[in-house]
């Protein structure tokens, strides 16, 4: 195992990483930006290195100045976390370069799944289903027309390099595909500095549900069961679950089984999640490949009683896996809830200073939280500040709790979506379990 | 009159110069906060006199983004 880690990225994700190294006997350093100096998980961490100005661009984003926190504080290797640079091929391979191990998968892997085009022809070659589509780049919005004729409205128009619902847009007719194209790519190219965009036919009454697995140096891979992770808004998920009260258990088996067929084709190690579209007939489809720890982790953890950041420490230091398919257990159900800094009707983002904060505590509750009373939210990044996670025998007991966690949850200053996630996890459809990705437009305001 | 940001963020696009006509309701400024498109609008009818930021520009809440006469 590791002696001393450092950890690329911030808030509750930064703790999260932070308490699996306490218990490991790890060292863990944290970076940091000006605006994060004040922050719990630069207090919590053995050491902190201020890396930078607000922006991303100037600190969480800047790989040289990371790299070199680690040299300096004599890290062996760098958790990305997710977001950021927790996906970026090059800083993978820097980190390599540098003589760190890099807690993911090989640069190669990154960069192949990071392309969602080129990803949809890696699954199609492993045999994994992929929704029809067009895998060519479109040069522009004429090609965009064109390909959508063929596939026939309404189809999703995407940004390869796409990510966190950014540059994603549900097209319903050749105007609106025509409306959408140039601010779509110029989004993309924006947040991801490549505006490839290519077409997807649009798959009716959708569930996105998505496959965990682990997978070590020696071609072991377990799937740790499945998310269901359909309720979005933006097309960024607000509530997860595990396991998915949707698909049967033949279905089930038979996208674990993708899944694990996926990693085993492009050689994966370490964790990741291979994200499906299911329809209403239960057909999956391949939509993409997470090559990191995932926001919605704790859900898995909750119903296996594995400590997935654990895992991946012990993978990336050389580890086998410790476990099997066959010695895994599932109990009970786990739902997850993304506490967004955010107005709950017009999802607005919502930065300023938070006045007054109280967790809620009760049986099977857990809080991955990135702040304190007196803490600043700044503007410069994701507006998740904490997730609720609860765990019951049942789902029915999942709900009660969950609900009664966020009716108990007191934070000012500062709005949020709570008032939107409670009326999420009590409306009659959300307990019936019918939680398809329209769900927001659907049944709420 | 002053169009304010309504929150801090930085400015992703200016959509008005000096001298337009902006009607009530007319996105003027788009802001970029915590990963999001912010539209700024204004409130009432007038003339463009002053864009007083740049495309890029970090802005704090209540900052004036562009004044009408």
């Amino acid at each position: 195992m590791f002696k001393k880690i450092l950890i690329a990225n911030r808030g509750e994700i930064a703790r999260r990483v932070i308490r699996t190294c306490k218990k490991l006997g790890v060292q863990s350093v944290a970076v940091y930006s000006e605006a994060d100096a004040g922050s719990l998980f630069v207090r919590e961490a053995d050491e902190a290195y201020c890396i930078g100005k607000p922006p991303v661009n100037q600190s969480y984003l800047n790989a040289d100045a990371i790299i070199q926190a680690a040299k300096e504080s004599g890290a062996e290797a760098v958790h990305p976390g997710y977001g950021l640079l927790s996906e970026n091929a090059a800083f993978a391979k820097k980190c390599i370069e540098a003589g760190l191990v890099f807690i993911g998968p090989p640069p190669e892997i990154v960069a192949a799944m990071g392309s969602k085009i080129e990803a949809r022809r890696t699954m199609k070659a492993a045999g994994v289903p992929i929704i029809e589509g067009v895998d060519a780049p479109l040069a522009d919005e004429e090609a965009a027309v064109q390909a959508a004729q063929g596939i026939g409205y309404p189809v999703m128009l995407k940004a390869s390099a796409g990510g966190g619902g950014i540059g994603m847009e549900f097209v319903r007719s050749e105007a609106e595909l025509r409306k959408a194209f140039a601010g779509n790519k110029k989004r993309a190219e924006m947040f991801f500095g490549d505006g490839t965009m290519f077409i997807e036919k649009y798959i009716e009454e959708p569930h996105h549900i998505e496959v965990q697995i682990l997978a070590d140096q020696y071609e072991n891979i377990v799937p740790l069961w499945e998310r269901e992770c359909s309720i979005q808004r933006r097309h960024q998920k607000v509530v997860e679950e595990a396991p998915s009260p949707f698909i049967s258990e033949a279905t089930r088996q038979k996208m674990l089984e993708a899944a694990v067929q996926a990693a085993k084709h492009i050689g994966y190690t370490n964790v990741g999640t291979i994200e499906f579209i299911v329809d209403r007939d239960q057909n999956f489809y391949f939509l993409e490949m997470n090559t990191r720890l995932q926001v919605e982790h704790p859900v898995t953890e909750e119903i296996t009683g594995l400590d997935i950041v654990e895992e991946q420490l012990k993978i990336a230091s050389g580890a086998r896996l410790g476990i099997t398919r066959e010695m895994l257990k599932r109990n009970g159900h786990a739902i997850e809830v993304r506490i967004y800094a955010e107005d709950p009707e017009s999802f607005f983002p919502s930065p300023g200073k938070i006045t007054a904060l109280r967790l809620p505590e009760g049986d099977e509750i857990r809080n991955e939280c990135a702040v304190e009373a007196g803490s600043e939210v700044p503007p410069f990044y994701d507006p998740m500040i904490a997730k609720l996670i609860a765990w019951g025998r049942t789902r029915k007991e999942a709900c009660e709790r969950i609900r009664s966690a966020l009716e108990n949850y007191q934070i000012e200053g500062i709005k949020t979506n709570i008032p939107m996630l409670i009326e999420t996890v009590s409306h009659e459809q959300f307990l019936k379990g019918y939680t398809t990705t329209h769900f927001v437009d659907d049944f709420l305001n | 009159m002053e169009i304010t940001a309504s929150m801090a963020g930085s400015i992703w696009k200016v959509l008005v110069k000096e001298g337009d006509q902006v009607k009530e309701g007319d996105d003027v400024v788009i802001l970029e906060s915590m990963k999001m498109e912010i539209p700024i609008a204004a409130e009432e009818d007038g003339t463009v006199v002053k864009v007083h930021v740049q495309e890029g520009d970090f802005v704090n809440d209540s900052d004036v983004l562009v004044e009408l006469a």
